[in-house]
């Protein structure tokens, strides 16, 4: 049963966004060349999430099921997904690229003796192997990979590849007892004040920098975010400064994000900013200096105070928004 | 606590980056290299972890010849010793074949008490190599911690994930990977650039370590880097004048992203 497995990533029962369209690009690759997609679910009490996600694509759902398994460990995990491999002997291994994917990624790899393609924005199959094309150098190159003829796995970044409903019901398989001794426990988990939305898992994302002046003026930056839904970013020079959490930085040192719409206010545009934002799809700066290199990926863009824009925008969108 | 913190020497950040044509590799020439700056967290918490506990740091890398001065350069931070395997060349972007290498070296001039390296080498951008070690070192690893005490026997991590914070419990020995905000890393100091000139740095062949480098580079390779090119030049955006009628502008804008752009 050669095919692609997809490590699906659940939070309190909740199907991650980003492992469902790791299973949807699974699904487009393997129709094209012939491969089957099974998928592999790991928690407690997540049974009945499993049959769902044959409407993604998946033929066959592994599940560990087990109280030992309600939190996220990188050990407990790591020997569900094992097993998975073990019974569908896959030629490749998908996950999400996010913050559970990037741990665990490493550790599966290893124990299974594969290589990992990291945080990748295209994948292909050329000649039943997996092949695929991340980022890096911050983003000033990009690198396609493979596994070196091995089976390989393969972390895809997320708000990159979307996620496709269709019609279908998978079968489910469930995993023997997999959770053995787990030396490093979760023991809580802090959710972040407000529960705001994370810029890693926004669709849109308005940013702040130095340009904004002062903390206070995040106010106007949430203002904006607020209105569409979004995610408040930062650069990383006010996160230096104090004025906001590290949570909240985009770039090389902070995240890296993909979203359909980001929103730059008052930010020069470093590489290292570059480095975690260029992929989104669509790229609006606000600075007053023409020269600043934002506007060099930026797809719109305002030269002009942001003090004077941003409040005009924020009415603007406004009326937009009560047109429909 | 004897602490080992693994290093990689990676091209500057701000660095331009040449690709020659149908290479895999980048053109090395202009590049200032420097220490990952993820490992500079990993290095400044092993330092305070010795100042406040005593103990010793040691610094290891897998890498070329001129990775020595990315060792030279944590010395003078306050890295007790350093250790360099030298190659790396037949086996770069694979990040398990330099983990195999870096857990061979830590069973050679082991044993410590805890790991730290970056959460990613900047360049190759993986997020790999911590995990990997620990995995082959059959110990527990933390990824991406902005925050970490340790006690006997045992460490408390706070790991960034989306929307939170995890606390981690873990035994040591295990693998902590740093993330920004771990602490804020110190410079060297003139005194430590002196002292760490008359420290030895002991170096190793991949063979020593009872690896072949030849069969990590071909058979036994796990990740290949087969091409590598410049992303594709963004064609110009289209950039409105906002400094005499910003209301008019931020209009135009908003009709944009409605219209055109189908954003909002
Ligand atoms: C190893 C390393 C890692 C790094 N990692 C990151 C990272 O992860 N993320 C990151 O962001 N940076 C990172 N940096 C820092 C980066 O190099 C820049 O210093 C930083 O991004 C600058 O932030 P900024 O754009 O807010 O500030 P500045 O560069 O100071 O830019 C401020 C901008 O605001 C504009 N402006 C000022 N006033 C107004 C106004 N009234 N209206 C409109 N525009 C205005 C200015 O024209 C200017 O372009 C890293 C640096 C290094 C060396």
């Amino acid at each position: 049963m050669a095919g692609i497995l997809v490590f699906i990533e659940q939070r309190n029962g909740n199907l991650r966004k980003a492992s469902l369209e790791a299973l949807s690009e699974a699904k487009r690759l393997a129709s094209g060349a012939g491969l089957a997609v099974n998928a592999v679910l790991v928690g407690h009490g997540i049974g009945t999430k499993a049959a769902e996600l044959g409407k993604y694509g998946a033929g066959k759902v592994f599940v560990a099921d087990e109280e030992k398994l309600a939190r996220y460990s990188t050990e407990g995990y790591a020997a569900a997904v094992r097993a998975a491999v073990e019974k569908s002997s896959p030629v490749a291994l998908f996950m999400a690229a996010t913050a559970l994917g990037r741990d665990l990624s490493g550790r599966v790899a290893a124990r299974l003796g594969w290589g990992c393609l990291a945080d990748v924005v295209r994948v292909q199959v050329e000649g039943g192997a997996v092949v695929a094309t991340r980022p890096v150098y911050s983003g000033k190159a990009l690198a396609t990979a493979d596994g070196a003829g091995k089976p390989v796995v393969v972390t895809l970044r997320p708000n990159v590849f979307p996620a496709g409903i269709g019609e279908g019901k998978a079968e489910v398989e469930a995993l023997p007892q997999v959770a053995g001794d787990i030396r490093a426990v979760v023991r809580e988990i802090l959710a972040k004040e407000g529960g705001e939305l994370d810029v890693a898992e926004a669709d849109v994302i308005v940013s702040g920098g130095r340009g904004i002046k002062g903390p206070e003026n995040f106010a106007l930056i949430r203002d904006l975010a607020k209105l569409l839904g979004a995610a408040v970013g930062a650069s990383r020079a006010v996160v230096d400064a104090g004025w906001i959490d590290h949570a909240h930085q985009v770039g090389q040192t902070g995240k890296v994000v993909s979203p359909s719409l980001y929103i730059a206010c008052g930010i020069s545009g470093a590489i290292q900013h570059l480095a975690g934002m260029s992929s989104s799809k669509l790229i609006v700066a606000i600075n007053k200096d023409p020269e600043a290199p934002i506007f060099k990926v930026a797809d719109y863009g305002i030269v002009g105070d942001l003090f004077q824009v941003v409040p005009p925008l924020i009415e603007e969108i406004k009326k937009l928004k009560a047109e429909v | 606590m004897k602490s080992c913190v693994l290093m990689a020497h990676v091209p500057d950040t701000a660095s331009v980056i040449k690709v020659p044509g149908a290479s895999n590799r980048i053109d090395e020439t202009d590049i200032k290299w420097i220490v990952s700056p993820y490992d500079e967290y990993a290095l400044e918490e092993a330092i305070r972890l010795k100042e406040a506990r005593g103990g010793a740091v040691t610094v290891l890398t897998y890498g070329p010849e001129r990775a020595q001065q990315g060792l030279r350069e944590c010395l003078a931070r306050g890295a007790d010793a350093a250790v360099h395997v030298k190659g790396g060349d037949g086996t770069f972007g694979d990040a398990l074949a330099i983990a195999r290498v870096l857990a061979a070296a830590i069973r050679k001039v082991g044993p410590f008490d805890i790991f730290f390296a970056g959460i990613k080498g900047v360049g190759s951008d993986n997020s790999l190599v911590g995990a990997m070690v620990a995995e082959l070192l059959d110990i527990p690893h933390v990824t991406g911690v902005v925050k970490l005490e340790i006690g006997d026997g045992k460490l408390t991590a706070h790991r960034e994930i989306e929307g939170g914070t995890e606390v981690v419990e873990a035994p040591a020995p295990c693998v902590v990977t740093a993330h920004k905000g771990l602490n804020e890393p110190r410079y060297p100091s003139l005194k430590g650039i002196m002292a760490s000139k008359k420290v030895t740095i002991q170096t190793f062949a991949v063979a020593d370590l009872g690896l072949d480098e030849g069969a990590l580079a071909a058979a036994e390779a796990t990740c290949r880097w087969k091409a590598l090119e410049l992303p594709p030049a963004k064609s110009g955006g289209t950039v409105l004048k906002g400094d005499e009628d910003p209301a008019g502008a931020a209009r135009e804008l908003a009709r944009l992203l409605r219209e055109q752009a189908k954003a909002i």
